[in-house]
């Protein structure tokens, strides 16, 4: 330090804009972050790591509409009425004959023991009461602890039964078969003709996994500050509370843009699930919602003393987010006050614009009130995280 | 006008309670522009939390003042802008490199050209060949004097420092010395905490407080007058046991054992002097009457403040 150069206090602050001013503070934490984040190596990894593990995991492994369900038959009709409705239901592809109970007792082990999901149960005399017109019943036993996994076998066996006999009872006992309904129901599956379950499960993990992901980010980075101390030093400096909030959340979008476009790619290439809308809308609505999502991260981080804290108030708010939104479970199955929490997180409002956009084709005009949502959420949030900012450190 | 330019800071009656607890008890300071203030007090005494008011990170609950003429509670802005504040721990981002961490200061504080002041002060620094190293790799000497160039760098006015050199070793604790004077001689005002009294003595005046008020302030030959105390270097055999009966004596306020020397002193005059004829004459110890070092001084406030909690 020699004693020859002067201070650099002639480079002091000249006259300049606020605005200007106030941008070149943004900037500067934006500069500031992003290189903590590209130094932070397992961060970094998990960036792209995270969503393509999780849309992997999820995408192959869950259905909603599950087949082959292990079955048990318990009958000691041989007939070939019996043995063509039996038939008919393994046409389904929902049952899979893998049990021959041998009683009733037999049976009920079967189930208690998870080795059948199903007992197709027909009575000794099934054909014969049949053919004599006492229509008999076939007892369906399903295993209805998992609804989800049960309800359409059901539905299936339901359509199955009344069909499947319509090739046996000809002839003398064709006075026996259904009578057609006088009108024919028609079903379109619109934008899922196949129903499979990850057309709505890959948009809906878009959601998910930006919304755990961002609010992670966030929340970390306010009490990270405190913990290694530098956030007395940053106090002290000219800089404002919505100014570190614009710079800490900027770094973050990009992220959230980079794990969208990972997860956009992996959905075409490996599960076929298209965009069928404007990719733009997409885009544009997505970076609303991660930007959402990192307020919300950042309010916590304000709100939080550490990292724990910070951590657990994450988990308490993204829980209700993927059981309320409609990302696991129907949103109007949910009764009335369970909607309106839903309607309170962002995700819910996501959800619907992503899958409309990805699989219906809606467009902005369509998805106005969610992505205005989205905007009043984002608003509140960041209103609240400044105003929470602590500037002392009292 | 002129009086008011000359004055850096200017606090009347801080009072800061944590709790029960008062840390600050109507501390009233007041430094002048190009001063080196020091602050002196035992750990503990408020010396922290008397800065962190000065600089705006703690609102004081009574007391009012103004740091280079800005209000301390109300413009905050301004003192943020040219007061520069270095914390007592490390505080600059561990996870950045030097260079980086100046070009954010520079950026914050709307330097101009940050990229080249920053390159100026790793200049400054010398630095540069450690430029791109992270600030957390760096030793606990490097590290202050990294951070001591983060404070300077967008150009304050005044410059509170916690405690500096703690931790360092004695050639980076001269060279930041160096460095202090070397800018207060371009018009900085430093108010700088310490516990070392080598460091007090280079400062130009000095504050003592302990238990949050403020016991003495001055110049060195002011504060040494000031504590009126009578002191006498007694030499010879045996000055452990002797330290521990001169102690139990009335009149005596301290003794304190510097190498082969114990100093003994207090503020009754009359009654040392009785006390150094009567020993003197026993002959089993020679007693010199001397001056009263600063540090005496210090050990006697300390004692005394310990004495009223």
């Amino acid at each position: 330090m020699s004693a020859e150069q002067s201070l650099p206090g002639a480079l002091r602050r000249p006259a300049r804009g606020a605005l200007a001013q106030s941008w070149r503070r943004f900037v500067a934490m934006f500069v500031k972050e992003f290189i903590q984040l590209r130094r932070d190596r397992p961060t970094f990894a998990m960036i792209v790591g995270i969503p393509l593990i999780q849309l992997m995991l999820f995408g192959y492994a869950i259905n909603t509409d599950p087949k082959h369900l292990p079955t048990a038959v318990l009958t000691s009709d041989d007939s070939p009425i019996a043995r063509a409705l039996i038939g008919a239901l393994q046409a389904t592809d929902y049952f899979n004959i893998k049990y021959i109970a041998r009683g009733e007792a037999d049976a009920d082990k079967l189930i208690l023991s998870n080795k059948a999901q199903f007992v197709i149960q027909l009575p000794p005399d099934f054909s014969r009461q049949l053919v004599r017109g006492k229509k008999p019943a076939l007892l369906l036993i399903a295993d209805a602890s998992d609804p989800v996994a049960t309800s359409g076998a059901v539905a299936a066996a339901l359509g199955a039964a009344t069909q499947a006999l319509d090739r046996e009872l000809i002839g003398p006992l064709a006075s026996l078969s259904q009578k057609a309904a006088p009108y024919e129901i028609r079903v379109h599956r619109r934008y899922n003709p196949a129903g499979e379950t990850r057309r709505n499960i890959v948009p809906g993990l878009i959601g998910t996994i930006l919304t755990m992901t961002m609010l992670m980010y966030t929340a970390m980075s306010v009490t990270r500050e405190i913990e290694r101390g530098t956030m007395e030093a940053l106090l002290t400096m000219p800089i404002l509370p919505v100014e570190i909030m614009l710079g800490k959340i900027a770094p973050y979008v990009v992220v959230g843009a980079v794990q969208m476009a990972t997860i956009l790619i992996v959905a075409a290439l490996l599960f076929q699930v298209p965009v069928v809308g404007s990719l733009f809308t997409l885009t544009a609505l997505t970076l609303l919602f991660i930007v959402a999502n990192l307020s919300v991260g950042y309010t916590f981080s304000t709100v939080a003393v550490n990292q724990l804290q910070a951590m657990q108030m994450t988990f308490f708010f993204f829980l209700p987010s993927m059981l309320l939104s409609g990302f696991l479970f129907p949103f109007y199955g949910m009764p009335k006050w369970a909607q309106y929490i839903g309607e309170a997180m962002p995700l819910t409002h996501y959800l619907r614009i992503v899958r409309s956009v990805m699989l219906k084709g809606s467009t902005f005009g369509d998805l106005a009130v969610d992505a205005g949502a989205l905007a009043a959420f984002t608003l509140v949030a960041m209103s609240v995280a400044v105003m929470r900012f602590r500037q002392t450190l009292d | 006008m002129s009086v008011e330019r000359d004055i850096a800071i200017d606090v009347r009656g801080l009072t800061k309670s944590f709790g029960a607890k008062k840390v600050v008890d109507n501390l009233t300071l007041q430094v002048a522009r190009g001063d080196i203030q020091g602050f002196l007090g035992p750990n503990g005494s408020g010396k922290t939390t008397t800065i962190r008011m000065l600089c705006g990170l703690l609102t004081p609950d009574s007391g009012e003042g103004t740091c280079l003429g800005y209000d301390i509670r109300r413009q905050q802005e301004e003192i943020k802008r040219y007061v520069g504040y270095m914390t007592q721990g490390f505080s600059l981002y561990r996870d950045l490199t030097i260079r980086e961490n100046l070009e954010f200061v520079a950026r914050v504080y709307g330097v101009d050209a940050p990229e080249d002041a920053a390159q100026a002060a790793l200049e400054r620094l010398g630095l540069v060949g450690r430029a791109d190293q992270l600030a957390g790799e760096l030793s606990g000497g490097w590290k202050q004097r990294l951070a001591l160039g983060a404070c300077i760098l967008p150009g304050p006015s005044l410059l509170l420092l916690d405690e500096p050199t703690a931790g360092v070793d004695p050639k980076a604790r001269r060279d930041f010395w160096d460095e202090i004077h070397h800018l207060s001689t371009q018009g900085l005002t430093v108010l700088v905490s310490t516990h070392y009294m080598d460091e007090a003595e280079r400062c130009h005046k000095i504050a003592y407080i302990a238990n949050g008020r403020l016991l003495a302030s001055g110049t060195i030959p002011q504060i040494i007058a000031g504590a009126r105390l009578s002191t006498w270097v007694v030499t010879g055999d045996g000055l452990d046991a002797f330290s521990d009966e001169l102690k139990r004596q009335p009149g005596v306020d301290i003794v304190a054992r510097f190498g082969s020397e114990l100093h003994v002193g207090g503020r009754d005059e009359a009654a040392m002097e009785r006390l150094a004829r009567r020993y003197g004459a026993e002959g089993g110890h020679r007693w010199k009457r001397d001056e009263p070092t600063l540090e005496d001084v210090f050990i006697e406030l300390m004692t005394r403040a310990g004495a009223d909690r």
